[in-house]
């Protein structure tokens, strides 16, 4: 009586083991899976009392792909093939030679890069059948948005010297403003495909 | 002084592993907190496109998901094998996706940085994916993502 007792210590060797068990069930629940795709902006949804009010742009500054329900390709009146695409956007949103067919350039007054003439206010227009597969209408968003990809890299490396991805913040917008991405989604109709 | 002792019978040491539970409850703390469990069970079969020019989604909180395909294959018996869409945990119409978009929201802290993820099957036509952008459109979750495999 009176005598102290020793307390055994905890055999702790297998705490190693349950964490080991834990760690694998996590391992393999575990979906690292980052979410990628093509981030879109919808047009705000129109107001009733102006359903009607069609904004008026000029025939020059769209360039209007549509797609039927076969996945045929039609840019401005021509059949084309998805590859070609890529070029016909690039083309038509830089206007190089200011061709008269080509969107409208006006010069404006980007900070870091000063006055440029820029083509802002050109529209790609989609349009697709009801019928018209996913998977044809988001190879061709996904056409639209490298030709405004590339077009960016090759300014960024013209003025800046780097890739647009490796560029700071200001540099960036600076770039967005004289390439904008104008995409708009119209409504879909029936080019003579399914119902 | 200068004097090796050979051939002593030295024992290897023991390695000491009490560290070993520490270092093993990181590693799992660290898959805890990247882990993240589905938490709908999925009804819809879908294969996403694959594109280039992707994006990665950023604030997981802020993203709602939309999937869109024909149903599994233990539910065609009862479903069809018609397009479908799945909210949460059940099918729905496209009207519905109104309601869904602002009972999302309310879980949101930061409600005007939603962005809907759409995980769209690649077979899908169209008509489905318009009509649910036009609702989208309404609810004013203007942010969308069309959800893509990456492909080189």
């Amino acid at each position: 009586m009176g005598k102290k007792r020793k307390v055994p210590g905890i055999n702790a060797s297998s705490t190693a083991d349950i964490s080991f068990i834990l760690l694998i069930f996590f391992l393999v629940t575990t979906s690292m899976d980052t979410d990628s795709g093509l981030t879109r902006r919808l047009p705000p949804p129109p107001e009733d009392n102006q359903e009607d009010a069609e904004i008026d742009i000029k025939d020059r500054n769209v360039l209007k792909v549509k797609v039927n329900a076969a996945g045929n390709l039609m840019c401005n009146g021509d059949f084309i093939d998805i590859t070609e695409l890529c070029d016909r956007a690039k083309a038509f949103i830089k206007n190089e030679a200011n061709d008269p067919n080509l969107p409208e350039k006006h010069v404006k007054n980007i900070p870091l890069l000063g006055n440029c003439a820029v083509t802002d206010k050109h529209v790609i227009s989609v349009q697709t059948d009801r019928g018209t597969s996913y998977n044809v209408y988001f190879q061709v968003q996904n056409e639209l948005v490298r030709a405004y990809n590339e077009l960016r890299d090759e300014l960024s490396k013209e003025k800046f010297g780097r890739l647009y991805s490796a560029l700071p913040d200001e540099q960036q917008i600076a770039i967005r403003e004289y390439y904008p991405q104008k995409i708009s989604e119209a409504e879909p109709k029936n080019y003579g495909g399914t119902e | 002084m200068g004097r090796f002792s050979k051939g002593g019978g030295r024992e290897m040491p023991e390695l000491n592993t009490s560290s070993l539970p520490d270092l093993i409850f990181s590693i799992l703390f660290f898959f805890m907190i990247v882990t993240s469990m589905r938490e709908v069970e999925l009804k819809v079969q879908f294969s996403v496109p694959s594109g280039t020019e992707l994006e990665k989604l950023e604030k997981k909180s802020a993203v709602s998901f939309i999937y869109v395909g024909p149903p599994a294959l233990h539910l065609r018996a009862a479903m069809g094998s018609g397009t479908r869409i799945q909210l949460n945990d059940r099918f729905a119409e496209p009207a519905e996706v109104m309601d869904f978009i602002a009972e999302e929201r309310t879980h949101m802290t930061d409600q005007a940085a939603q962005v809907v993820s759409l995980k769209i099957d690649q077979r899908t036509q169209m008509g489905i994916v318009t009509d649910i952008k036009q609702v989208l459109r309404k609810s004013w979750a203007l942010r969308i993502n069309y959800s893509a495999a990456k492909r080189n």
